[in-house]
């Protein structure tokens, strides 16, 4: 690790967002921390990240990515720190975000069909008490369409392969109908058929204004998908449009050294 | 006997036995359905930790009701001392698993076996007590049936009702947290909320169900049904009705066969009764019953077979094992003297082609070697998406019929 350019990285990256900045942002964190044990996951990580954009967290294994999307979501405990979006207190937000997990935190061997589980993502709406009808069924099965898995319908979710596990996670968020959508590494381990379906639906999402932030380990595809990256390694390390920030030394400064200067080489990076 | 259990599934062995048949009925169907929460959210072994912490409860209440002058043997009395242990219990559990380093099963082991000491050191002292020896406490171990009232039968009814009611209510946030407690968590829901109520749920069965089964046995009546209801349907709703119907014919099949002769206790017969619909279920039930597994077996094998001996037929080699010579013929894909058929050479050639997809799908999708349906026996269009077989297609080149079965 080279300790001076994490150092001046840090400091550059540690910026506080302005009020306006949170204002205007989709998703605004403030200082968030957390914690397991004693040793912090995420340490004061600051952002914020624009409106209509498709945004990657970036950062080595270990580094904090999806514990700090839980933890702006509330899934995990914050030690510190805030969280809005859209300008709002997310308690009051929560219809406008939509979740993707990682496939491999459920069981797949639920007793629950691949239609129960989109029909989840309209839990809010449903209530306590009203019955699913015909109407809801039918949105259910558009959003499966979406995601190209309209016969699969009713089948048990254990007979699914990974990628589509990931899709029918993908259709439960989209039968929510929100403005953000935050997904913990959704191309791990799918196929390349089911990478692309993916991608074309987050890219309809942005077309149609919304805001899509993933948590993303490919770091060759991060120029072709997204335009506004963030890089972490549980402190923040930098933030900003792919363009100017997806650099070399902003990379090295993330990876300490652990990524190969070779690996740098091949990348499509902004100079 | 027979004829005794006749009469007793009919209300006509008396009073009593008509009494205990609709409580340990209605029992059961609460303990059923609301045991498949617990169970579809692995948390099945802490029913046990509440069960056994009920104990210094009933012994502290009696304690109480004696030494404010009243009658000791209060049903209600006992049961809310019942419940305020259990929950005591209960609380603990759930603080040493979230304040120490120690597990879920180490607290629960743990709290069962201090809190079933305690009561059992309460009942003994109770025992030499004046007003102690006829109390019959040790009735809550194992349920004791035979002098239930009226009024017994009520609390167990109004308590089941309610139970089934809180159920109902809270059916979605508990399947949601019990499928994907992250998910709910993005979505507002109260996560550690909802885990108390289902907790609550349990809790209040067992409470209600210590006079039929007794605190021992009651785990199972929250156990069994759900696990044998699972082997019937791959549905959340489902399953939990049908885990309260096996629990409820199982408390009213029980129930009226402990009634049929004098001393076969309750609430063991309940649960014997139970355990056989889940024997009867895991051989027989369609799909994940133990039966449907050995066709499944023998289909799968006759498949490996055919599917042999079409590649063999492709690819004009010689078919030798007898096995798959007999399942060719019968399919009507060879004749008599080893010739290909029309029907075999179109199907060997199909057969070629999704062997040549299999073998590009198992390269693209290397980590689902695990999940058995890429077993390359199964029929592609069932197994994938009209997209991922088009990117399989891609690789392999236009679709050509390969091979010597090709007409």
């Amino acid at each position: 690790m080279s300790a001076p350019k994490l150092e001046l990285a840090a400091k550059d990256g540690a910026r506080a967002p302005s009020p306006t900045e949170i204002a205007n942002a989709s998703l605004a964190l403030s200082e968030i921390t957390v914690s397991y044990g004693e040793k912090p996951a995420v340490f004061s990580v600051d952002a914020a990240l624009p409106r209509e954009s498709m945004v990657a967290i970036i950062g080595p294994n270990g580094a904090g990515k999806s514990t700090l999307l839980k933890a702006a979501l509330g899934i995990v405990p914050r030690l510190s720190g805030s969280v809005r979006v859209f300008g709002q207190e997310i308690e009051r937000a929560r219809d406008r975000v939509a979740y993707v997990p990682q496939r491999a935190s459920v069981d797949w061997d639920f007793p629950t069909r691949v239609i129960d589980v989109v029909l989840m993502g309209l839990y809010r709406e449903l209530g306590l008490l009203r019955f699913v009808r015909k109407a809801h069924r039918e949105r259910a099965r558009a959003c499966l369409e979406r995601v190209g898995m309209a016969d699969f319908a009713e089948r048990q979710i254990g007979q699914l392969s990974g990628g589509q596990q990931q899709r029918v996670f993908l259709a439960r968020a989209l039968a929510q109908d929100a403005d953000l959508y935050l997904l913990d590494e959704p191309f791990a381990g799918v196929d390349a058929a089911t990478e692309k379906a993916i991608i074309d639906v987050l890219h309809t999402l942005k077309a149609a204004r919304k805001t899509v932030v993933c948590v993303h380990h490919d770091l060759a595809t991060v120029v072709d998908y997204f335009d506004h990256v963030l890089l972490i390694n549980v402190r923040k390390i930098a933030e900003g449009p792919t363009a100017t920030t997806f650099t070399s030394d902003n990379l090295q400064a993330t990876y300490g050294g652990r990524l190969a200067s070779t690996h740098i080489d091949q990348l499509k990076l902004s100079s | 006997m027979p004829d005794a259990i006749l009469s007793a599934l009919l209300f006509q062995a008396g009073y009593n036995a008509a009494l205990v048949a609709i409580g340990s009925a209605l029992l059961g169907i609460a303990a059923g359905a609301g045991g498949t929460f617990l169970f579809l959210r692995k948390r099945a072994l802490i029913s046990d930790a509440v069960a056994h912490a009920t104990l210094p409860g009933i012994g502290l209440a009696f304690i109480a009701m004696v030494a404010l002058g009243g009658d000791g043997r209060n049903l209600v009395g006992l049961l809310a001392g019942s419940a305020v242990s259990a929950a005591v219990g209960l609380l603990l559990v759930d603080w040493i698993v979230r304040h120490t380093r120690l597990a879920e099963d180490v607290a629960i082991g743990a709290i069962l076996s201090v809190f079933f000491g305690l009561g059992i050191v309460l009942l003994t002292v109770i025992q030499t007590m004046s007003s102690g020896r006829q109390a019959g406490l040790e009735g809550f171990l194992l349920g004791s049936t035979a002098g239930m009232l009226r009024q017994d039968a009520l609390v167990i009814a109004v308590g089941g009702a309610l139970a089934l009611a809180v159920l109902v209510l809270l059916r979605r946030p508990m399947t949601l947290v019990a499928f994907d407690p992250g998910y709910a968590a993005a979505r507002g829901v109260r996560v550690q909320a909802v885990d108390l109520a289902m907790m609550g749920l349990v809790l209040a069965v067992t409470v209600i169900g210590l006079k039929v089964v007794g605190l021992i046995l009651i785990v199972a009546m929250l156990i069994i049904p759900p696990v044998t209801a699972r082997l019937w349907s791959e549905r959340t709703d489902t399953v939990v009705a049908v885990a309260g119907v096996l629990g409820g014919l199982a408390g009213y099949l029980g129930a009226a066969i402990s009634a049929s002769a004098p001393n076969l206790p309750t609430g063991p017969i309940i649960v014997l009764v139970s355990f056989s619909l889940f024997c009867f279920s895991l051989l027989m039930a369609p799909s994940r019953g133990v039966l449907a597994a050995a066709v499944r077996h023998r289909r799968f094998q006759r498949r490996v077979h055919r599917r042999q001996g079409l590649l063999a037929l492709a690819r004009n080699e010689p078919i030798l094992d007898p096995l798959t010579l007999k399942v060719l013929r019968r399919d009507g894909l060879i004749r008599p003297d080893k010739v290909a058929t029309d029907a075999g050479r179109a199907r060997a050639a199909k057969a070629l082609r999704d062997e040549r997809r299999w073998e590009v799908a198992r390269r693209m999708h290397q980590d689902e070697g695990a999940s058995g349906r890429y077993d390359g026996l199964t029929s592609i269009e069932t197994v994938l998406t009209p997209d991922e077989i088009a990117a399989i297609d891609a690789e392999i080149g236009a679709p050509r019929l390969a091979g010597q079965g090709a007409n």
